[in-house]
């Protein structure tokens, strides 16, 4: 169960991965996400679904190696299988028709969870405007699936390296200059400060938006609470009531200062399995 | 064979103690605290039994263990006999062994509570059952007749588990889905290994699946498939989710670094055992001082955990006085002779944090107890300015459960009460003809015996209304 069957190298730090999941492809819905632990020791780790296939029984994930659980995860070949693999978890994306225009935005690695939705919009007739975005050219990924995606893809790169130089807020800015009465919704994935900012665009235009949450979880069912966020002045649970909610009530700074909570505990994990794969490496 | 006494000496003998892991020894580790019996107190302690006719116990236990016939067994030191005789009703014996209230259910009821103490009924249930484990003894085996009646049963905790194992008995195609990775709800994220080694609930629900019951694990009802889905492919279902999301204080602060909701705090060291961080990979903040507010026994395994996890003080802070305290006494005994500190009548009304968003510490109230309210107990009301700030760089929230709505979310037609909790009647049937529920999700947060009583009630209303539908 739960076999990697495909996996892809996109950057030094990207990776994407196809996993067989039947009941999770088969009822997975855009916005929504999984939790997966790689090995026996692991940790649950929540991971957006990037698509899926019902017919074929396969969910891909697209994670960027930040910490342990995601390099050993890098370092599981295909044909291995992971440990748990579940969901789908959280609440689809509030998508229709909506007889005009959106705007999608993803920076980063969130131009993976983005895709689906940007898919759906247009499958059900929105005109859908794309920017993607990322710190240099290396780490834009799924430009042609974005395309498919979209009826407009905007690209911008802090560096400049590829596209527009600049930030995704940069665009979404002249976007709603030109055209602020045309744009139905706004959908905004990305590191927090990305959707902060977006929000605080959106926020200047009058416009609502959609964030999605990637706070910490443990069980993603609702059982715990780990992932609580305020919204609103109401504390909700990103991995039920969520991860999608309304940027404008978002609180973004109690959210990244809870996202902190164990980075030394983190970090020590990280320098212990770098340790343990330098000395296989070098006894090997 | 050991002897039997005649009644009058029976009543002189006095309650057979258990051995514990010494206090000091065992804050330092995560090894079960009792010792358990050998055989020769197990049977010194079964030979004090009356043997009444009707016996009294029995009525007292939600599972309807023969503990007359087990424990005249034990005493003949025929021990796999009185393995066999539990197994009849109790699919659970070493878990109901130790974590029971038996003083609330079969000791309680005990003849021998009017003369001294009773029977040490769960220690000698528990003794039979880790005999089993040890030797690896199974009374499991397929049932012989099949009804070709399939049952879909959601959650694989103490209630799920009871009734899967009834049906499979029976003859029914038993299908268990449980969300986390691993069988056994609370029994394994929880209840802490020092009161329940996760090794016995695995070898239990082992045996369990031994009878043909199959448990899909990674399997969300109401979001990989809905409860609809399986009333459209299963003769029966029967709902046993348990009461597991959990409640917060709503005071300002509660979402500072280092604040948990005991579940999420319990779910990290047991299920995820963020105590063996990081050869496990799940961590757990725990630094000197850890606050526990509540007074259940959740509360008590927390503050229990926090204390294993290496923090100089650990506290409980509850709002009533200690007579009032939900928990078992035993665990409170525990948790005292651990060096557990307890604030009693004592209520947070704050939460104080630091300019990177950790909690600090804690601020309270003092509590004066007025009248009875409707459960009985004294109503706590606040001493006007009495604020205090009790240091804390963990607070763990134990004050309760209540109902996750995915479940209920995806099912038509079973209908729940204003806090989401399913109706069901005395035995677990629904508003939809097809549907069953009971343990937690039914009655909100209990024990694990009341839901092991649950599953059993509602396998025998499945079987009745089956049978009668042929």
């Amino acid at each position: 169960m739960y076999k990697i069957l495909k996996k892809q190298k996109w950057s030094d730090t990207i990776f994407s991965n196809w996993i067989e999941a039947p009941f999770v492809a088969k009822a997975a819905q855009p916005g929504q996400f999984i939790i997966l632990i790689t090995s026996q020791s692991g940790e649950r780790i929540p991971l957006t679904i990037a698509d899926s296939n019902a017919k074929e029984g396969w969910v891909q994930i697209v994670y960027q190696v930040v910490g342990a659980s995601t390099l050993e995860l890098s370092l599981m070949n295909e044909g291995e299988n992971l440990y748990a693999f579940v969901g789908p978890l959280g609440v689809p994306s509030e998508i229709e028709n909506f007889g005009g225009k959106v705007l999608i935005i993803g920076g980063g690695i969130g131009i993976a969870p983005i895709y689906p939705v940007a898919k759906k919009l247009k499958e059900l007739g929105n005109y859908v405007i794309s920017i993607i975005g990322a710190r240099t050219k290396d780490l834009i990924i799924m430009e042609d699936k974005m395309k498919e995606a979209s009826n407009e893809l905007l690209i911008a790169t802090d560096d400049g390296t590829y596209g527009q130089k600049g930030f995704v807020t940069n665009i979404m800015d002249d976007i709603l200059k030109k055209e602020s009465e045309a744009i139905k919704d706004i959908w905004a994935v990305g590191p927090p400060i990305m959707m902060k900012m977006c929000t605080r665009v959106a926020n200047e235009h009058n416009k609502q938006i959609w964030v999605s949450l990637n706070s910490i979880m443990v069980d993603g069912t609702g059982m715990c609470g780990a992932c609580r966020v305020s919204v609103g002045g109401k504390t909700k649970f990103a991995c039920v009531d969520g991860p999608e909610f309304r940027g404008n009530l978002v609180n973004f700074e109690e959210m990244i200062l809870r996202q902190r909570q164990y980075c030394d505990q983190e970090r020590e994990a990280l320098m212990l399995l770098e340790e343990k794969i330098r000395r296989q490496a070098s006894n090997g | 064979m050991a002897e039997k006494l005649k009644p009058a000496e029976k009543l002189k003998k006095d309650r057979v103690p258990m051995r514990n892991q010494e206090p000091l020894e065992r804050v330092q580790n995560f090894l079960e605290v009792p010792l358990g019996y050998s055989l020769e107190e197990a049977i010194q302690e079964a030979q004090r039994c009356l043997q009444c006719n009707p016996p009294y116990c029995v009525a007292g236990c939600p599972a309807d263990v023969r503990i007359p016939q087990f424990v005249e067994k034990l005493i003949a030191e025929d021990i796999k006999g009185a393995f066999l005789e539990i197994k009849q009703t109790n699919a659970l014996p070493a878990v109901c062994g130790r974590v029971c209230p038996q003083e609330e259910q079969c000791e309680g009821a005990c003849i021998m509570n009017k003369k001294g103490k009773p029977i040490a009924i769960g220690r000698l249930e528990r003794y039979v059952a880790d005999w089993a484990k040890q030797l690896d003894y199974s009374d499991a085996k397929k049932p012989s007749t099949k009804l070709n009646k399939k049952v879909a049963i959601v959650g694989s905790g103490p209630a799920g588990l009871a009734c899967a194992s009834d049906l499979a008995k029976l003859g029914y195609d038993v299908t268990v889905y449980e969300a986390l990775h691993k069988a056994g709800g609370v029994l394994v994220y929880g209840i802490p290994e020092f009161r329940l080694p996760k090794a016995i609930v695995g070898y239990e629900v082992d045996q369990i699946k031994e009878l043909g019951v199959e448990i899909n694990l990674n399997y969300v009802i109401g979001l990989t498939k809905s409860v609809d889905e399986l009333m459209q492919e299963y003769d029966a279902v029967f709902l046993a989710n348990g009461a597991g999301a959990p409640s917060f204080l709503k005071i300002p602060g509660e979402n500072l670094n280092g604040v948990y909701s005991a579940s999420e705090f319990l779910t990290r060291s047991n299920l995820m055992k963020a105590y063996e961080f990081p050869n496990y990979a799940t961590p757990i903040r725990v630094d000197q001082k850890a606050v526990v507010v509540g007074g259940g026994n959740v509360a008590m395994d927390a503050v229990r955990t926090a204390k294993r996890l290496g923090a100089k003080e650990a506290t409980i802070v509850y709002r009533r006085g200690r007579k009032e305290m939900p928990a078992r006494a035993e665990e409170i005994g525990h948790a005292e002779e651990e060096g557990i500190k307890f604030e009693l009548l004592t209520n947070p009304v704050k939460i104080l944090g630091d300019e990177y968003g950790n909690v600090v510490g804690i601020e309270c109230v003092r509590m004066e107890l007025g009248e009875p309210d409707e459960s009985g107990r004294r109503r706590p009301q606040v001493v006007e300015g009495s604020n205090f700030v009790i240091d804390a760089d963990t607070v763990i929230i134990a004050i309760g459960q209540s109902a996750n709505p995915i479940v209920a979310r995806s099912a038509t037609g079973v209908e729940t009460n204003k806090w989401g909790y399913f109706v069901a009647d005395e035995n677990g049937k629904t508003t939809h003809p097809k549907v069953w529920a009971g343990g937690d999700i039914v009655t909100g947060a209990a024990t694990v015996i009341l839901a092991v009583g649950a599953g059993k009630k509602a396998a025998k209303s499945i079987h009745e209304t089956l049978s009668n539908k042929q």
